[in-house]
């Protein structure tokens, strides 16, 4: 009887091992507990993009449910995914970009505006425009407020202004009908379906 | 021999402050001093397993940009700290908090090696069975006898 005990110990130990580094495999080291679900959008004040006399704080994006797509012209999965993202739109989605500048560094050198827009309005062209409109993060500052750590990343907030889902990576098919979608129809429906 | 051990030393303890952006003007000593210990202690989110101090990312250049503004507000390290953690996360700083997921970081190893002590200190205080204590006392008549 001891010795049975005795044999099944490490046998225990090996199978919980086993276990563990099992789901490791299948685990994503860079996935990060996003700290933003069920806060608020934190205060900003920030310009539109292509007209910067028109100023954005976090209350333009309360009242209906919108998709917040953090972007760049220089972010390539920002390329691929927005044909789809234009698609959505298409279908009513409604998506917000928060724009940021990577070449654009708030402390030492800066890039003229002009330049930055003059990027965006090739890019949208060439691959659709998913936006109901651009604001723009010059100093990056919300970005890191809302704990962005690249691009594209999405915030789905609720009609009272709630991020509800914060998702790393683009939007496709898969993802859009997985995750997303349905956390978006949701949302929509407790807004009152006006959507 | 001695000088090239110093010299590899001081390699080796050169990098964090090397790579950290001496860029940044503070109005003290103290506040650099700070501003090199928060950049160490904090992680990148971006290229993880690398302090902000010697990541090149992006994020880790406006986490760093961010970092010297609230020294300069005369912020203290756990305010700084926690600004980041409620942005980033727990994962953000290289000291991970005691949760119930994560004490077993700590109690484990030591559950293991007392486990191990126990064993090895009942296994010697056992009296030696009568079989062995006969085999004993026949090598020793052998050794008698052989002298």
């Amino acid at each position: 009887m001891k010795k049975s005990l005795i044999v099944a110990i490490p046998l225990i130990i090996f199978l919980t091992m086993a276990v563990f580094l099992f789901k490791g495999l299948f685990s994503d080291p860079r996935a990060l507990d996003s700290q933003m679900n069920g806060k608020p959008l934190p205060d900003f004040q920030l310009p539109d993009l292509m007209n910067p006399r028109q100023q954005y704080t976090s209350k333009d994006l309360t009242g209906q449910v919108t998709i917040l797509n953090v972007w760049g012209v220089w972010c390539v999965t920002c390329a691929v995914e927005m044909p789809y993202l234009t698609q959505l739109k298409e279908q009513g989605v409604r998506f917000v970009g928060l724009y940021f500048d990577q070449d654009l560094d708030p402390d030492f050198g800066t890039k003229r505006l002009t330049d930055v827009q003059n990027e965006v309005t090739e890019m949208l062209a060439q691959y659709g425009n998913p936006y109901a409109f651009n604001i723009f993060d010059v100093q990056r500052d919300t970005s890191l407020d809302l704990g962005v750590t690249g691009a594209p990343e999405h915030f789905i907030i609720d009609a009272n202004g709630i991020v509800r889902m914060h998702h790393v990576g683009d939007i496709n098919e898969r993802v859009w009908n997985n995750k997303v979608g349905p956390m978006y129809q949701q949302l929509v429906q407790e807004a009152g379906g006006s959507q | 021999m001695k000088s090239i051990v110093c010299g590899l030393l001081v390699l080796l303890f050169s990098t964090a402050a090397i790579s950290a952006d001496n860029r940044y003007n503070f109005d003290s000593q103290q506040d650099r001093a700070l501003f090199l210990t928060l950049t160490a202690e904090l992680r990148c989110p971006m290229c993880q397993n690398q302090n902000i101090a010697d990541s090149d990312a992006m994020i880790a250049h406006d986490m760093r940009r961010k970092v010297a503004s609230l020294i300069r507000e005369g912020k203290s390290e756990q305010e700084i700290i926690d600004y980041m953690k409620a942005r980033y996360g727990d994962f953000v700083y290289y000291e991970p908090p005691v949760t119930v997921a994560t004490v077993w970081l700590w109690v484990l190893p030591v559950l293991f090696t007392l486990s191990g002590l126990i064993l090895v200190l009942r296994k010697r205080s056992a009296p030696a069975d009568a079989d062995t204590r006969a085999r004993l006392q026949k090598a020793d008549q052998l050794l008698e006898r052989d002298k």
